[in-house]
């Protein structure tokens, strides 16, 4: 549906000339939930607005519903755009307007009649759940109802696809939650493609199909959502993950931590598992068939998409080759396994 | 004060408005689209136009710089043009309008300038048009700025219109300097000085009560 090959965007020229965008494919699948991810600067906000020109690409070809935009005219472009709906960090409501004319906007720029505007706004009031809004203007709502005005107003041209530049970035977790929820609800209804840019883990493992890893301009990683989180393939993702998951050892196990093993050490373990390894009872068996104690020091199970990924802090006691064993078993079994250090025995 | 002089204040009041809602409503006429096009054709702008929008800032700048009493003496050869006459009050009107054009353009530009980018953005990815921009995003938006603009302009123009008795215009601002101050009739003055006190007190009022119903932030 949309189709990014090669985009290149570099702004001012000679010496002066910075690349947002270097040489960006990607490709979304109709119907499908595409998040971008970066930190800031990375040229997330440029990706976005080259899908419909916004900012024009200084390469590359923009294919969106099978229409290559850079090859369109003024006039072209702009009707290409009602296919395109769009939704911002901070809205861009019109302060003059009520929440229902704010909705009828992009409608009455294409001349549609008053009738029918009626007819098409109302049902979008109601998918937002604004019915009861309609004669307020943005000033009286809060942030997520806002955001739900502009979800309604960006499918009001009944588009194809659904642009989203950081739309949950001004909201608090919970309203994040509801907004993505609607999200979600649209694309599954009207299967809308959505392509979105943000910088939250949060927002990609909730809703996103396929992630894109986005690095100085340049598309670092793609993958599926479920891939990306199981095993991420670059180093940034993995920090991102990491970041992410926030699966660190607790203060007063790093500083017992020792580099090297002793005499009289445990080593101290961080696994990931994904797929089968979830629902496998590995640590028992660990237990019984390396006759070695796990002490699980940090645990937690993610569910993202149909998958699973559960990630673990341990200490592996028992002597130093019952301890390698139970290491080797581990791998053998599928498991992303790092040993972060050993500790001194205390019993 | 005799009939005579009251009935001289009352046609000196009508001739300060006549003059006033003329001159107001046409440099809003033309002031309000020339603001429109020093705004979009800024650099970076809907309707970017660099070279324009230098000449027409130019021209503006100049308008806005020669002071009024000299304007109005000057432009005589176009007042007597356009107003058949280069005294009375009609022949008065034209360097009204012509000093408050320039005057408006700056402060509509400026109540644009008002307008977060990001509309003007959003109603670009809807596929609008710079014309659609421009009446259903920037005019509306900034209407609370373009209000108190008009309303200043407005205030402007009762002082400057005091100024008109100079080509014979007549108006409460002639009345007070002719009776007033070459008559020594305190009466005179303190009654026209009292007159525009209270029609700028009431012009900034409806003007300020305007601002707030059409402001929804």
């Amino acid at each position: 549906m949309i189709t990014l090959k090669n985009v290149s965007k570099t702004y001012g020229s000679g010496d002066k000339a910075v690349v947002a965008l270097k040489d960006a494919s990607l490709t979304v699948p109709q119907g499908a939930i595409t998040g971008v991810i970066g930190l800031s600067g990375a040229g997330k906000s440029t990706l976005i607005r080259c899908v419909n020109l916004l900012e024009r690409p200084t390469a590359g070809s923009v294919v969106v519903d099978g229409q290559e935009l850079t090859e369109l005219d003024e006039s072209a472009l702009r009707s290409a755009r009602h296919q395109i709906g769009m939704i911002f960090q901070h809205f861009n409501l019109l302060s003059s307007r009520t929440v229902f004319a704010n909705v009828a906007l992009p409608l009455e720029l294409a001349g549609i009649s008053k009738d029918e505007i009626k007819k098409r706004v109302e049902p979008l009031l109601e998918l937002t759940g604004l019915s009861d809004k309609a004669g307020q203007y943005p000033a009286q709502l809060s942030g997520g109802q806002k955001q739900r005005v502009a979800i309604a107003r960006a499918l009001a041209s009944r588009p194809k696809v659904l642009l989203c530049d950081e739309a949950t970035s001004a909201l608090d977790p919970q309203t994040t939650a509801s907004i993505l929820e609607l999200l979600k609800d649209i694309n599954t209804k009207l299967g809308l493609t959505i392509l979105l840019i943000t910088h939250e883990m949060e927002v990609v493992k909730s809703i996103c199909d396929q992630v894109a890893l986005i690095s100085g301009g340049e598309l670092v990683e793609v993958a599926s959502v479920g891939d990306f989180f199981t095993a991420p393939q670059t180093r940034l993702g993995r920090e991102f993950l990491n970041d992410f998951l926030e699966l660190e050892p607790p203060r007063a196990l790093v500083e017992r931590l020792e580099a090297t093993a002793g005499p009289h050490t445990h080593p101290v373990v961080r696994l990931a598992f994904s797929g089968d390894a979830v629902s496998t009872p590995l640590i028992s068996r660990l237990a019984r068939e390396c006759q070695v104690d796990v002490s699980i020091l940090q645990a937690k199970v993610e569910s993202i998409q149909d998958r699973t990924l559960g990630l673990m802090i341990a200490e592996l006691m028992g002597d130093s080759r019952q301890t390698q064993q139970a290491l080797d078993y581990l791998e053998s079994h599928d498991l992303k396994v790092e040993v972060l250090g050993h500790v001194t025995r205390t019993a | 004060m005799s009939p005579a002089l009251l009935e001289l204040v009352l046609s000196s009041t009508l001739e300060t408005l006549y003059m006033v809602a003329v001159a107001g409503l046409i440099s809003a006429a033309l002031g309000i689209p020339l603001g429109v096009a020093l705004y979009t054709s800024r650099p970076g702008q809907i309707l970017a136009r660099p070279a324009l929008n230098s000449v027409l800032s130019i021209i503006t700048n100049i308008g806005r710089s020669v002071p009024f009493i000299i304007l109005m003496v000057a432009i005589i050869p176009l007042t007597r043009l356009i107003a058949g006459s280069s005294i009375g009050t009609n022949a008065a009107i034209v360097p009204l309008t012509i000093a408050s054009i320039p005057f408006v353009a700056r402060l509509i530009e400026g109540a644009l300038n008002e307008v977060g980018p990001g509309l003007v953005e959003a109603a670009q990815a809807m596929g609008a048009t710079p014309m659609q921009i421009i009446t259903k995003v920037l005019l509306p938006e900034a209407r609370g700025g373009i209000i108190n603009g008009l309303t200043i302009t407005v205030v402007t123009l009762i002082s400057y219109s005091a100024m008109a008795g100079t080509v014979g215009g007549g108006g409460l601002g002639d009345l007070g300097i002719r009776y007033g101050y070459n008559r020594f009739d305190p009466m005179v003055m303190l009654v026209t000085v009292v007159i525009l006190v209270v029609m700028v007190q009431g012009f900034q009022s409806l003007g300020d009560h305007l601002v707030r119903k059409s402001n929804h932030k």
